[in-house]
Formats: structure tokens, sequence, C-alpha cells
């Protein structure tokens, strides 16, 4: 242990893997090298509340306490190689930091649409959406590329604050990808309640004009302000310039070490092998994923060896509403409703062998957590619970934990 | 001087769970644990707004129904991230079948 261990991204995977190697007694260097010129901070509200109300960003740890558990901080200073023979990380002022172990937690940035004029806005950092904020402003016609989470998050944000908002989507629903079609249909419905305009099945060759977009050269939608949000690419380059393993990311075993066992990596830039899924490999972009990640980085790169145990956890918040996803939905699996109120209800999601593998819940901010954190339970235990009992909203489910 | 404020009655909180409670426009959370003792934190997560009753009891531990950041509520210590600031607890009375809050 006696280089230490450095740490490249300081988001909320990077930097929560330093705060926990301290944590688990960890005594030897440890450098955080950061590429934004601020203390870490959480990104979840970022698209969010952030956007609708004046305040700084939400800190993960302040650059004193930082300096009062011997981190190393260095902001501002993105990495600029990494030379595995030397074991060195290389800053892109030169500096060269000397690693026993090294964690990649380098993130991922938005996807990129052709835009020859550079008119469309992305969202990943407190800069953008900073940024972001100040242009937007009531009355003013905003589209939305793309109504993935991020997507969609930002279409509520703005319409919040008054603006016009058309959200425009290739595929036929929106929330394709891992959210089942009953939620996305009631969230679909809040944002036509809010005034939102969402238009699914839209042609994918969109061109963009100076104060308008045209869809397949067929239509022209005007728009003051483009957002994309057509998901994100993992950052790779500083692994792939290593020779690292890639695939969909930065290949790790059940360890999060990479083809190079003296380098981890972790969060979004990775794909690992979710253990409740048989092993298969994914790249999940999501907060808790990438929390849980940074605590068994930081036991490994201690020495430890722990395997991933992590369940997928997703939320989002729009208008006054939640969604919670735990597990991987997918379309084939059989589903179980369970309504708790008029707007509020639980989805259970059935393998063919009755297990139950997700659940997904949608409702008012907070009458949904509750049976969300008992679906939880019951997806960690690989529970086949019976879906009959499920779907009566009278049925504690505190009652069915110990099926 | 603390006074007491008369907040529910043991028959409203079930072992082992939380309600909330609110007076002058302040939130409160108060739990019973599973041995049947009474506690009192504020009623809303130190990490970002969320309803603390909305989440789960566990032992000991009150999770967040938000971010599932996790306090020890006889003590208000934060023992699972994202917060890392304690939740102020009160002092509770259980006079009869009657739950009492201290409060300042």
């Amino acid at each position: 242990m006696g280089l230490g261990i450095v740490i490249v991204g300081a988001g909320d995977c990077g930097t929560r893997a330093a705060l926990a190697l301290r944590g688990h007694g960890y005594s030897g260097p440890v450098t955080l090298i950061g590429d934004e010129d601020h203390a870490p901070y959480e990104r979840p509200s970022l698209s969010k509340g952030a956007l609708l109300c004046d305040t700084d960003p939400t800190p993960i740890v302040t650059e004193d306490r930082l300096r009062s558990l011997g981190i190393t901080f260095l902001k501002n200073v993105p990495a600029s190689r990494i030379l595995r023979d030397t074991h060195e990380v290389e800053c892109s002022d030169g500096q060269r930091i000397a690693y026993s172990k090294l964690l990649l937690a380098t993130g991922a940035s938005p996807r990129r649409l052709r835009d020859q004029m550079g008119r469309i806005s992305y969202l990943r950092s407190w800069r953008d959406c900073q940024s972001l904020k100040a242009s937007l402003s009531a009355g003013m016609r905003v589209v939305v590329l793309g109504a993935g989470f991020l997507g969609l998050e930002v279409a509520a944000a703005a319409r919040t604050r008054g603006a016009e908002v058309t959200v425009l989507e290739t595929q036929p629903r929106i929330l394709q990808r891992g959210v089942p079609p009953e939620i996305a249909a009631a969230l679909g419905a809040r944002h036509a309640q809010a005034g939102v305009t969402i238009r699914t099945h839209v042609a994918a060759d969109l061109s963009i004009g100076s104060h308008s977009i045209s869809l397949g050269g067929k239509e022209e939608i005007e728009a003051d302000l483009l957002f994309g949000a057509i998901g994100a690419i993992p950052n790779t380059r500083l692994a792939e310039a290593a020779s690292l393993s890639i695939e969909n990311g930065i290949l790790v075993d059940s360890r999060l070490r990479t083809s190079d066992p003296d380098i981890l990596a972790a969060g979004d830039c990775c794909a690992f092998p979710l253990a409740v899924a048989g092993g298969l490999k994914v790249r999940l972009e999501a907060w808790r994923a990438a929390l849980d990640q940074a605590e068994v980085a930081a036991h490994n790169l201690a020495g430890g060896d722990q395997a991933l145990g992590l369940l997928p956890w997703f939320w989002s918040d729009q208008y006054d509403t939640t969604l919670q996803i735990v597990g991987l939905y997918s379309a084939d699996l059989a589903t179980v409703r369970r309504d708790i109120d008029k707007e509020s209800f639980v989805l259970f999601h059935f393998d063919p062998g009755h297990r139950l593998v997700a659940a997904s819940g949608y409702g008012p901010t907070g009458r949904v957590a509750r049976d969300m954190k008992f679906a939880e339970m019951l997806v960690a235990n690989s529970a086949r619970p019976d879906p009959e009992l499920l779907g009566r909203p009278e049925v504690n489910l505190k009652s069915l934990l110990g099926a | 001087m603390p006074r007491l404020v008369d907040a529910c009655s043991i028959e409203d909180v079930e072992p082992e769970d939380v309600i909330r409670f609110d007076h002058e426009s302040h939130v409160y959370a108060i739990y019973r644990s599973p041995s049947g003792r009474f506690f009192a934190t504020d009623g809303i997560c130190t990490h970002e707004h969320a309803i603390l009753a909305d989440g789960l009891v566990m032992n000991d531990v009150i999770e967040c129904p938000k971010h599932n950041g996790r306090f020890k509520y006889e003590t208000g210590e934060a023992v699972r991230i994202p917060p890392c600031v304690a939740l102020r607890t009160y002092p509770v009375r259980v006079v009869g079948d009657r739950v009492y809050l201290e409060l300042p």
C-alpha cells in the first residue's frame, strides 16, 4: 500500500469511494482527481430541484473535510493518461501521481446529436445545470429530444418554470427502456395534465435549424431552446488508451477489477456482472448503483475481496410524483398490480419460475415508497410471494416477508 | 422552559413503526420500537426534503423513503449515506395511553 490509492473522477462514486476508504480504516495516501472546478457535489438534483431554485450544489463533502481526512483533492485537473508500467496517473498539468491501486470513476457523458450550429443543450455537470437554468424562461418554446428519465425530468422542470414544452421520442412510447408501460402511461398523463406535449414515434432524422427543428424533412417545430437527452456514453477514453478491456463500458469482474488487477472501475463508466441477473453484464447509470459500487471498490482497493451484490434501484421525481424501480424490469415478466390509492400503485414483476425479480411504483411523492421498500426486500430475498396477496392493498407487505 | 405537547395515543403507532406529527408548522416523526419504547425526531430527512414517516422502521433504524439514507431514531445518528447530518431528537414521555413530546 506504500504508494497509495488514486481515484480518477470526483463525482458521486469516486468521492464516496475516497470517503469509504477512510471509513474502513485505510490510512495510506488517497488522491481524488476531479476535472470540475467544485468541491464534490451530488448530481441527481441537477435535472430536478436545481433547475427550479437558486441553490448551491449539494455537497458530498467539503474541501476542508477532505483535507482533515488526509485525502488529497485535485480539482480542475483532468487525468490525461494512465502509465500502467510505472503505476502512475498523469494529469493535464503534467504532474504524475503514483498508485498501488487505481480506481476509475470517470462517469459518462451525454450522447450528442449532429448539430452544426451547436444549438442543443446537454446536462451533466453543475455548470451545464446553471447554464440551462439561466436560459429557461416563461413562455419560451423548449423542445426536449428523448423521453427517458433525464428528458422527462427536464421537461417537467421547464414546464414548471412556465415554458411551452414539447418532448420528441423516436420510440413507440416514453421510458421505453426498463420502465413498465403502465407507469410510462401514468407519468405521460401527468405531463399532459401539466401541459407538456409528448410525441412518440417521431422520425429519427432530425435537422436542426436556427429557430426550429425539422422532423424527417416533413415538419418543422419552432424551438427557442433544444435540450438533448438521448442517453449517455461511458467515459472510457483513459481506460481504452491504457488497453484495458472495454465492452459497453470499462469491463470489470464481480470485484470491480478491470483487466489489470491493480485498476478498478466503478459507477456509470463500468460494465459489471449483475449477480441477481445470473451474472449478466450491465452498465447502470444509476445513483444508488454508483454508491453501492463505491463501497465495494473502497473495500477491495484497500486489500479486501468483496463481491458486488447490488440490486438495481432507480428513481425519478417529476412534478409532485415519484417513480421507483427495483430490479431489472423487462416486458416478458408477468406483472401483478397493487393499487394503493387512486393515484398510487405498485407493480410486481415475476419470472417464469414465480420468483419476484422486479417491482415498480408510481404516485405522489412518498406514498409508494413504503411498499417499494418491502418489494425491494422481497426481491433481494429472491422471494416467491403469493401474487394474489400482493395484489390486495389491504394486505400488509411486511407480513409477506417471512414467506 | 420545555413544554409537553400531547402528540398521539400509544395505539396510533404500531410496534416497529413511525407516524408523522405536525405541530406549529414543524414536522416530527414519532417511533415505536419493536420492544414498545417511544422516540421522536425531526420529521424531515437532513439530506433532502422527504417525510421520514413515509419511510420504514427496521429495528432501531428509520430508512428515508427518498434516497434510503438511514438514521438511528433513538440518537438521531446518520448511519447510512447519503445523509451525514444527524436528526434532532426530542425526549418523549408516555403518560397513561398518551404520548407527549418534550419540546424546547
